[in-house]
């Protein structure tokens, strides 16, 4: 008689359901959990914030909120402005992410973030230069996991996208006589955004099942992940894959199908929200 | 198994330091009871070590757990200490290759050996391996791929610039021809370390 507990034994638990091609919630191998999008400050709680989004990839909560601010641009490069990311797990996400300064997985998310932005270039810097030299924008993104169940990285670029999405940035102009900045509320234009990129997350499972949308529990039993980032071109924005289980190429290239599958259903979804928001 | 440091040069003058310590006693917070607890610190030259350090640290651990057999020392530790000495271009495959020499050089079971590979894409198409800074500057797009030497799959990608899915396939392929010549320099090197004594 063989007792397979989920507390005890979980690697075994999950083989199990595995060898039927399924998982325990009741997901395809290759299929995502419901995703949900809040846009903007009437269905998004953050008021303050220029751009904010809330996202839930099934139990994962992730809201991200940009705040734009003026500020003289770099001498090397007096026409760019700034995008800042910061991803924060604070402690009431998962017990396992304790209070303090940010942990190992919170820098490496940020660094990924800041990588997307970059490779995508879904915002181009000169976009955010007012005045050469003088005055330029910088953008605060500021991601914030609020319920942690795993896929931490598809969920923040998302809640990135869609946020950004979102921002309505006041018109500026420099005084020629008094040379101070003017900044008119009522005039206000969204930002350009030039690429959509969208994540989509694997699991490697005994060095040779890939599952798409990992939870926590799966997350921790994984041998290796992979994450990929297209645009609408299908072009490749990011592959990261953080050691791990090894992959040959012709694995990797079913996860990029998978991921460009994903980019359109996103792409959708995001499309379908930013226009019920928008005043008509 | 104890400390060494051996010392990691690329073309163009690329240096890592580094240095392994272990399997050595592990803080009882951070102790596995089932396996070694292995631990990276990477040291820019200059500065204090940063996000981007963080980050390069947890794609160096990951890549290491993987090849290391940890589950023959439960409840130790293993520290891996990465000092860059100067940084001519392809930094993160010369930290990989001192990591995965570190890790010969103590005598560590290992399920198989890495390298990494940097390969860039220039404007017009041509793929570059190991590019100096000058060349990563000028690239579209830069990938750094860590094979391993048991049927070259790949263990660890990083990419910056954004490329198409043919030419990502292309560069991997160059990059898993190319790790024949770094591990043909592993044997090498540790052949003439060992034949001395």
């Amino acid at each position: 008689l063989s007792i397979c507990s989920r507390t005890v034994e979980p690697l075994e638990y999950y083989r199990r359901f595995l060898k039927e091609n399924c998982r325990p919630d009741g997901r395809e191998l290759g299929e995502f959990r419901t995703t949900t999008v809040n846009i903007g400050k009437c269905l998004c709680s953050i008021t303050t914030a220029d751009g904010s989004a809330l996202v839930k990839l099934g139990n994962t909560t992730v809201i991200c909120g940009v705040k734009a601010e003026l500020a003289a641009p770099a001498v090397d490069s007096a026409n760019k402005g700034y995008i800042v990311p910061n991803v924060e797990l604070p402690s009431l996400c998962a017990e396992r992410f304790r209070s303090g300064p940010p942990g190992e997985e919170a820098q490496a998310a940020s660094q990924f973030i800041a990588d997307v932005i970059e490779n995508s270039q879904m915002i181009v810097k000169e976009d955010l230069c007012i005045a050469n030299g003088k005055l330029a924008w910088v953008l605060y993104c500021d991601i914030i996991c609020l319920d942690y169940d795993g896929n931490l990285l598809d969920a923040s670029v998302f809640a990135l996208l869609a946020a950004l999405k979102n921002v309505q940035l006041p018109l500026v102009t420099i005084n020629e006589e008094t040379g101070l900045s003017e900044v008119n509320l009522k005039q206000k234009n969204p930002l350009i955004i030039r690429k959509h990129p969208v994540a989509t997350s694997f699991a490697i499972f005994d060095d040779t099942l890939l599952i798409v949308d990992p939870t926590a529990e799966e997350d921790d039993l994984a041998t290796g992940t992979v994450t990929i980032v297209t645009d609408e071109e299908g072009r490749l924005c990011s592959v990261h894959k953080p050691g791990g289980s090894p992959l040959t190429g012709a694995k990797l290239q079913d996860c990029i199908t998978r991921a460009i599958t994903r980019h359109k259903e996103v792409k959708k979804l995001i499309d379908k929200v930013i226009k019920s928001i928008t005043p008509k | 198994p104890a400390m060494i440091s051996p010392l990691c040069i690329s073309p163009g003058d690329t240096s890592v330091l580094a240095g392994l310590y272990g399997p050595a006693e592990a803080k009882i917070s951070k102790e596995l009871p089932d396996r070694a607890a292995l631990e990276v610190l990477l040291r820019p030259k200059v500065g204090l070590p940063g996000v981007l350090e963080r980050s390069r640290e947890q794609q160096l651990r990951q890549t290491c757990e993987a090849v290391v057999l940890g589950v023959l020392h439960p409840r130790t530790a293993i520290s891996l200490s990465l000092q860059v000495l100067s940084d001519a271009g392809s930094l993160l495959s010369c930290c990989l290759n001192a990591a995965c020499m570190a890790l010969l050089d103590a005598g560590l079971p290992l399920a198989a050996l890495f390298c990494g590979v940097t390969c860039a894409l220039q404007p017009d198409g041509t793929i570059l391996l190991d590019p100096t800074t000058r060349q990563e500057q000028e690239a579209r797009a830069i990938l750094t791929f860590a094979i391993a030497s048991s049927e070259r799959k790949m263990l660890m990608a990083t990419t910056k610039g954004s490329c198409s899915v043919e030419e990502m396939q292309q560069c991997l392929a160059a990059a898993q021809r190319a790790a024949d010549a770094i591990f043909q320099f592993y044997r090498d090197s540790v052949r003439r370390c060992y034949s001395k004594s």
